[in-house]
């Protein structure tokens, strides 16, 4: 894989090159050397700790599609076992920016669901970038019926720019397909755990996200429209994008506090692609965390609880003056 | 998820707003016709039968028996809970709605009867913010889908949205998970829901509860589609074929069960109630 940075990670970046030349030099004779390591190392890390409390909403939205991040392939590798996957929605075709397949977390057979990104360009066309067409969440779909019908429990994960808005898509009913999801996720007789690993976007996202507990990692994003297409309605210049993402607050913490997601999955320091192994550890502790406590609970209970999380977000104010 | 309301700047002047005088241009076949007219055909140009753009309160007025309208959840308003700015502020953007409109939020809800038949009833208004919805439209559409539920009533919606309001960010997302999620109950009682799509539905409205209809009817000519015809132009590099994404587009790809024009709906849909209902009682 070729390592690619970012503007911001520039600056660390550009001195952990030098930290690697000094380290080269170091014999362990040099006194002088030693000590510069350790200079330039303290910098790398109040540098890195000072570009990472402060990121911006744009910038997390950068982290979040990261070209060097682990996909949804990646944590496959890293967080499960035994991997099988399963294509096509038995109407159309088989849709390959959605994956679906049988996978073991930790001895826990489950059913896994996500988008998958492609690393380079030919691997990016075959996925289409990761955005699905109507066959894919109609498969997604299929899947997760067969999991309620040998009650495997559903992961999955969210990583899209969006559903493929193209003429196919159209013809073919991309509204229909997702809105069938959301309906029918919401009241599968199985528990659902959902993760933004990277990129939410929209109802393409949303296809795949209804469930019972909504994790996010930490440098992911979750959001109505994208920055761009945001700023291209409202402000008629996608260059707004940055003050886009800014209004709309589409972090992690800003959907804890909003109630949309229940919890947020620390990243590696610097982001998930600085250390894949360590961002995958960390995922699947989290999945474990999650799913373990909804297997045992009594299916009507589940589907009432996932029923009344998704049925109490919004803000209203129902009377002059009081909000709820 | 939302998309661009107008495709054209022009095309924002499609509901029927009149200037002074008693004549007016069709849109579409550009004839001049007489207003009172139109009126009188529940603003169908008596002309070409294009289907005018029509305000929420019209379409009750249409559809439901006079007098039998029970309106509820009128007083919900949408809050700033983004503290929201674009061009405008997201909250001065909802007073200009409000004052136009007369109306707090893009949806009607409420009880009405038709030809007798009582039904639980949501009629968006393209009017409000471009029928967009957010936590107000959201939780009003699901709180008319309980209600069909307790009272073992059929729902219909009417549609006529833009998609979900950018305004409200992932909350306004996540309206389509809850109203799917409601009419998902209502599916699980077997009580109707019958979906009626007007121009235009497109985004997060099309892509949630406006497509799950047991049955699906669309006025003709309805714009009716996911992404807007201008962001797949952009992703695709090409030209979209003439009617692409039109109710005739939509029946002809099996989307909808049919296109019932504005004279014949309320007739159509009691027809539509009088097989479904009962299914629910046994
Ligand atoms: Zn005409």
């Amino acid at each position: 894989m070729i390592l690619q940075y970012l503007d911001f990670e520039r600056p660390i970046v550009d001195l952990e090159n030098r930290l690697e030349q000094l380290k080269r030099l170091d014999d362990g004779t040099d006194k002088g050397v030693k000590e510069e390591i350790g200079k330039l190392e303290k910098k790398i890390g109040k540098i890195r700790k000072e570009v990472f409390s402060n990121l911006t909403r744009w910038q997390i939205t950068q982290l979040a599609r990261h070209p060097n991040r682990p996909y949804l392939l990646d944590y496959v590798n890293l967080c499960f076992r035994n991997f099988i996957e399963l294509h096509g929605d038995r109407a159309f075709r088989d849709d390959p920016p959605l994956v679906c397949g049988f996978a073991e977390l930790e001895g826990q057979r489950v059913v896994l669901i996500g988008q998958q990104k492609g690393r380079n360009t030919n691997e990016k066309i075959q996925r289409n970038f990761g955005m699905a067409n109507p066959e894919g969440y109609r498969k997604a779909l299929r899947v997760m019926k067969m999991a309620e019908k040998f009650r495997l429990p559903v992961i999955t994960f969210i990583d899209t720019p969006g559903a493929f808005p193209g003429i196919g898509a159209e013809e073919r009913g991309q509204s229909e397909a997702i809105a069938r999801n959301l309906l029918e996720m919401s009241h599968l007789k199985t528990p659902i755990v959902v993760a933004v690993i990277g990129e939410g976007g929209s109802g393409g996202a949303l296809a795949i996200g209804v469930g019972d507990e909504i994790l996010m990692m930490e440098y992911s994003v979750y959001s109505v429209i994208s920055p761009e297409g945001c700023a291209s309605i409202l402000w008629r210049d996608t260059a707004k994008a940055e003050v886009a993402a800014e209004m709309m607050k589409i972090t992690a913490p800003d959907l804890k506090k909003f109630g949309v997601i229940d919890r947020i999955i620390p990243e590696p320091l610097g982001g998930a692609h600085r250390d894949h192994k360590a961002a995958g550890d960390t995922l699947k502790a989290a999945l474990l965390e999650a799913l373990l406590p909804l297997l045992s609970m009594p299916i009507p209970q589940l589907l009432e609880r996932r029923y009344r999380k998704f049925r109490e977000m919004g803000a209203i104010r129902r009377k002059a003056g009081g909000a709820a | 998820m939302a998309i661009r309301l107008f495709r054209k700047k022009d095309e924002s002047d499609r509901k029927i707003k009149i200037p002074e005088g008693m004549w007016i241009k069709c849109d579409a076949c550009l004839e001049i016709i007489y207003k009172p007219e139109v009126e009188r055909n529940l603003n169908v140009c008596p002309k070409c039968v294009y289907h005018f753009r029509i305000p929420a309160r019209e379409r009750i007025r249409a559809v439901i028996d006079e007098g039998t309208f029970v309106e509820f959840g009128e007083e919900m308003e949408s809050v700033d809970v983004l503290n929201f700015t674009d061009t405008k502020k997201y909250v001065d953007r909802l007073k200009e709605a409000k004052k136009k409109t007369g109306r707090k939020e893009a949806v009607i809800t409420g009880k009405g009867k038709i030809q007798g038949d009582e039904v639980a009833l949501a009629v968006l208004d393209f009017e409000f913010q471009g029928g967009s919805m957010g936590s107000v439209v959201g939780e009003k559409i699901a709180i008319t889908a309980e209600v069909a539920l307790e009272s073992r009533l059929p729902l219909i919606i009417f549609s006529a949205s833009g998609g979900a309001r950018m305004q409200e960010g992932t909350l306004s997302l996540m309206q389509m998970a809850k109203t799917s999620a409601a009419l998902g109950r209502l599916s699980d009682a077997r009580l109707p829901f019958i979906s009626v799509l007007t121009d235009p539905t497109t985004g997060g409205v099309a892509a949630s509860f406006a497509m799950l209809g047991d049955v699906i009817i669309s006025e003709p000519g309805a714009l009716v589609g996911f992404a807007g015809p201008r962001v797949i132009e952009q992703t695709i590099q090409q030209k979209l074929p003439e009617g692409f994404q039109r109710a005739e587009f939509l029946l002809e790809h099996g989307m909808v069960d049919m296109i019932v024009e504005r004279s014949r709906l309320k007739a159509t849909l009691s027809t539509i109630l009088r097989y479904l209902s009962g299914s629910g009682d046994r």
